[in-house]
């Protein structure tokens, strides 16, 4: 061991939301005091709710990026439910719900309509579950990336529909129960081989900028909604938020299973731009992917009196291969 | 309000949800006692001194740690640092250094001139304290702070005890003895030097004083019945390191054996050595069993002191001594074999530990002696009212930070004593374990190693063996420190609220719950790196 260490170490560096050791202008938004609380106290998510603890990270950092010259689309969906039950509202940016399936062409419109009025400064987020993302709202999407429109679309993925139910969607992975699959049988849950990635399909259209981000990385999260400003032209953000009630999981593990989802590779996270990948956040302390299964209660049927050790090793292998195709594996996490 | 056009609802108006109550359990915060503190004999609030160091404000982290032991530079020497053999990071990686801080900011302390603010107001109480050793002087400080009169007695021509009559310069340089000790006198503290107290009463009444806190030590060295011959010479351990510190150097010739297993034995070797001799160390037990500490008995055998285990002295003579080899029984006791050997041997310098002399406590009434050392209760008092006692004279582990413990412990009573009152210590604060921490969000941060003096010179000269961190390494040790059970305002909780339910205080104020919107989901808790959070279940 050298006696010489890096000087520049910061206790927790930028794992916390905070650090009393960095600049003030080194920190993030989050631990501001001024921060935008975009979707503020009294809304009537769950106890724990990953959608709600996202938006408001996301959205702050769009709100700061954009000197709070900002304004919002919001599909159907709790996010849409329980932020803004008539006649109260959390959202303190200025916000429309129209309907389940057409937030990105709700979104278009706006910003066609801030170019009309020369409000340059003005800048548009379209926002939704991954049920209105993935599915419903899957045409309206593509069309505005393909169009290439000035809208960053930020996806809350708790891979169900949560809102109704947890009815599956084409994000619900692969063996996870919910209302609508399978409920007994030799291959309960989610089946394997459908459903699809939106960021892969988001990166296909060429788009300036395309991300993946969890709920326990805020700083990466941070980033990449700060960068996605950056640019104009369609975005998109793909955003990992468990959800306590949809999962089966304690309404304390949240923030705990999107870092699991992380650190086996069942969830890569990434950026892309013009549909190229840029980065990958490295996998720190990697993990097999039982780790991230057994706490919730959509894949309890795994861990019975005879564990399914095959599927768990079909959902090691899809780990495996995120590792692979996005290189997760690259290098040391950073300080 | 008068909304603009289609705008239906006023921003944020959601507040009228009071969705607080929700909640069957409320997170509250709370500091745990971190086991460094917890384990320090001396009391010191680690944790609280670190947090000031990890921003760079070492006056500020010297002042917290000086309300608890005033030798910061003397502990990060000798000091055995048990704090780091329980710290929680010890888990992740290696402890914190600790002690390397600790002696970082007491050498910082001495370079910048800091020194100590004299009591705002004067008690009018008169306290007498015997012995300028470790225990004396802590006692001194503190009974000095909370505002009385401190006169200390000792009967040796310097301060610092058995730090300068025992423990070699090459461990503790004496200008920085020196530089902590003069600092306590600075407060107002009279120091009668070459004054032994020879009956306590006497000297009390004669200085009108209102109580007493006696630190004598141990000093005599203890005996061995060696069957010796006239010319042999035998000394004991004790008496030469105290004339190292005079103008005349001990005699011992060339090869000295050194007969004991303990400190002293180590460290009169390793004396030996740096004057020119041969030492060699006779141990009836392995090295496992030595009372020494291993790194000591390391750092000796480096520097070329031989170590017989497993052996005792039967006989001495003018230049040689016989051994006898000893063999360890089932129950781990060593027991002779008859089997000898010589060993060639200009003295013997027995290092078998020491004796409190307790002469002047003849005829004290009340008082109870057992085993050579005086007890004392749980308030540091004898059977005499007024006469205090602590360090290596009462019942307890002997070294230095236990008789700095003592002393300031002895304060805190003798102060309440004085006033008719009794003190009662503050209930210690729940246990922060491993457990209770989220390690995930402190970095990988390796500990920083001690630069140790090159070997020749460490055979050859009493220059210090240990360096000392400087402030960049001394900074990076301080923030690995994983602060547990204490908020060192991370924001964590403030960020991961899905409901916006905690209050940011600002900087040096911590934070606080919104319990109208809180729904009691613990995210907070959970995400807490350092465990100062908890869930508490919510009276329904
Ligand atoms: C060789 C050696 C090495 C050691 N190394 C370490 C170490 O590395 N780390 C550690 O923590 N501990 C070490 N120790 C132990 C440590 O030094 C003692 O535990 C500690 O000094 C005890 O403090 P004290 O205040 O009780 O007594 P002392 O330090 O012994 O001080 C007692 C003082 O009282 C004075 N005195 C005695 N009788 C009278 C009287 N009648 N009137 C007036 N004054 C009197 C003496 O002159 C002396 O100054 C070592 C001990 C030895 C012998
Ligand atoms: C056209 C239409 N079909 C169905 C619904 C009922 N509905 C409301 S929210 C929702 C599910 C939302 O799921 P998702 O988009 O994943 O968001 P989440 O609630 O999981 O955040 C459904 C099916 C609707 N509002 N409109
Ligand atoms: S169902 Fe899930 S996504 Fe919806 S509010 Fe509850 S925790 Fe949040
Ligand atoms: S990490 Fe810090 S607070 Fe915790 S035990 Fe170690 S030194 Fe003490
Ligand atoms: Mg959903």
């Amino acid at each position: 061991m050298s006696d010489l260490q890096p000087v520049k170490f910061y206790q927790t560096g930028t794992f916390t939301v905070g650090n009393r050791l960095l600049a003030p202008e080194e920190r993030s938004v989050q631990a501001n005091m001024q921060r935008t609380n975009s979707l503020n106290s009294g809304h009537r998510a769950c106890q724990g709710c990953g959608e709600a603890l996202g938006a408001r990270y996301a959205i702050d950092a769009a709100m700061n990026a954009t000197n709070r010259q900002l304004i919002a689309a919001n599909a159907t969906g709790c996010l849409e439910v329980f932020s803004t039950p008539y006649p109260e509202t959390s959202w303190q940016i200025p916000w429309i719900h129209s309907l389940f399936g057409n937030a990105a062409a709700v979104a278009t419109g706006l910003s066609a309509a801030m170019k009309v009025k020369g409000k340059k400064d003005v800048r548009v987020v379209a926002q939704g579950g991954d049920g209105g993302t993935t599915d419903i709202g899957f045409g309206c999407l593509s069309g505005m990336f393909e169009r290439n429109d000035d809208v960053l679309y930020i996806c809350y993925d708790n891979e169900a529909y949560m809102n109704t139910g947890v009815q599956r969607s084409s994000a619900t992975p692969p063996a996870a129960r919910t209302a609508t699959t399978m409920p007994l049988g030799s291959e309960p849950g989610a089946p394997f081989g459908q459903g699809k990635f939106v960021p892969a399909i988001a990166m296909a259209h060429e788009i300036p900028y395309v991300a993946t981000a969890t709920v326990a990385d805020l700083r990466d999260l941070e980033a990449k909604v700060t960068k996605a400003m950056s640019f104009r032209g369609a975005r998109y953000i793909h955003i990992l938020v468990p959800c306590p009630l949809g999962w089966g999981t304690a309404s304390h593990d949240t923030i705990r299973m999107a870092r699991l989802a992380k650190e086996t590779g069942m969830f890569p996270v990434f950026e892309a731009e013009y549909g190229e990948l840029k980065s990958a956040l490295a996998i720190r302390r990697q993990l097999p992917v039982e780790e991230y299964l057994r706490p919730q209660k959509r894949f309890a049927h795994l861990f019975g009196k005879t564990p399914a050790v095959e599927t768990i090793a079909r959902i090691q292998a899809q780990a495996d291969k995120n590792i692979r195709r996005y290189g997760l594996m690259a290098k040391e996490a950073a300080l | 309000m008068k909304k603009p056009f289609a705008i239906t609802l006023d921003p944020g108006s959601s507040l009228a949800n009071h969705t607080g109550s929700w909640r069957t359990s409320k997170p509250v915060y709370l500091d745990r006692l971190p086991p460094c503190n917890n384990r320090c004999p001396a009391g010191e609030d680690i944790q609280g001194w670190l947090f000031h160091a990890e921003s760079g404000d070492y006056e500020a982290a010297w002042r917290h740690l000086t309300r608890d032991n005033p030798f910061a530079a003397i502990m990060g020497r000798v000091c055995y640092h048990t704090c780091e053999s329980v710290c929680n990071r010890a888990q992740i990686d290696a402890p914190v250094g600790i002690n390397s801080v600790e002696r970082f900011l007491g050498d910082e302390a001495i370079k910048r001139g800091w020194s100590f603010t004299p009591p705002s107001t004067e008690s009018g109480k008169k306290v007498l304290v015997v012995g300028a050793g470790p225990s004396g002087m802590s006692a001194a400080y503190h009974l000095r702070r909370l505002g009385h009169a401190v006169t200390v007695m000792d009967a040796g021509p310097f301060m610092g005890g058995m730090m300068r009559f025992g423990i070699p310069k090459y461990r503790l340089p004496r200008d920085v003895l020196d530089a902590e000790m003069q600092r306590i006198v600075a407060m107002g503290v009279t120091v009668k030097l070459n004054s032994k107290v020879d009956n306590i009463l006497d000297s009390m009444r004669a200085g009108a004083f209102d109580a007493a806190f006696l630190a004598v030590g141990a000093h005599i060295g203890k005996r061995a019945a060696i069957p010796a011959g006239d010319a042999a010479k035998i000394v004991d351990a004790i008496s030469v390191l105290r004339s190292m510190e005079g103008e005349d150097k001990p005699m011992l010739g060339r090869r000295v054996v050194v007969y004991g297993g303990g400190n002293t034995a180590v460290d009169v070797a390793r004396t030996v050595k740096r004057m020119g001799g041969e030492p060699i160390i006779v141990y009836r037990r392995t090295r496992d069993k030595a009372p020494a500490h291993d790194f000591e008995i390391e750092e000796a055998l480096q520097e070329g002191v031989m170590i017989k285990w497993l052996s005792t002295i039967k006989q001495a003579g003018e230049h040689q001594i016989t051994v006898e080899k000893m063999a360890l029984d089932d129950k781990g006791f060593p027991q002779p074999t008859g089997e000898f050997e010589t060993l060639e041997a200009d003295s013997v310098v027995l290092a078998l530990g020491q004796d409190v002399d307790l002469g002047l406590l003849n005829g004290v009434p009340g008082l109870e002696v057992a085993d050579g050392v005086v007890k004392v209760g749980a308030n540091m008092m004898t059977g005499h009212a007024g006469i205090f006692a602590g360090g290596d004279m009462v019942p307890a582990e002997r070294n230095v930070t236990v008789a700095v413990g003592h002393g300031k412990k002895a304060a805190r009573h003798i102060d309440a004593w004085l006033r008719g009152a009794s003190y009662t210590a503050p209930p210690k604060h729940e246990l922060a374990q491993f457990e209770k921490l989220n390690t995930w969000y402190y970095s990988d941060a390796p500990k920083t190693v001690r630069p140790m003096l090159d070997i020749i010179r460490r055979q050859s000269s009493f220059e210090e063996v240990q360096g000392g961190l400087d402030e960049s390494n001394a900074l990076f040790e301080a923030r690995r420190c994983l602060s547990c059970g204490n908020c060192f305002e991370c924001d964590n909780c403030y960020g991961v609220c899905p409901d916006n339910a905690v209050i940011k205080l600002g900087p040096g104020k911590r934070f606080e719950f919104n319990y109208d919107y809180c729904k009691g989901c613990g995210v907070c808790v959970a995400e807490c790196p350092c465990g100062a959070i908890k869930m508490e279940a919510e009276e329904l």
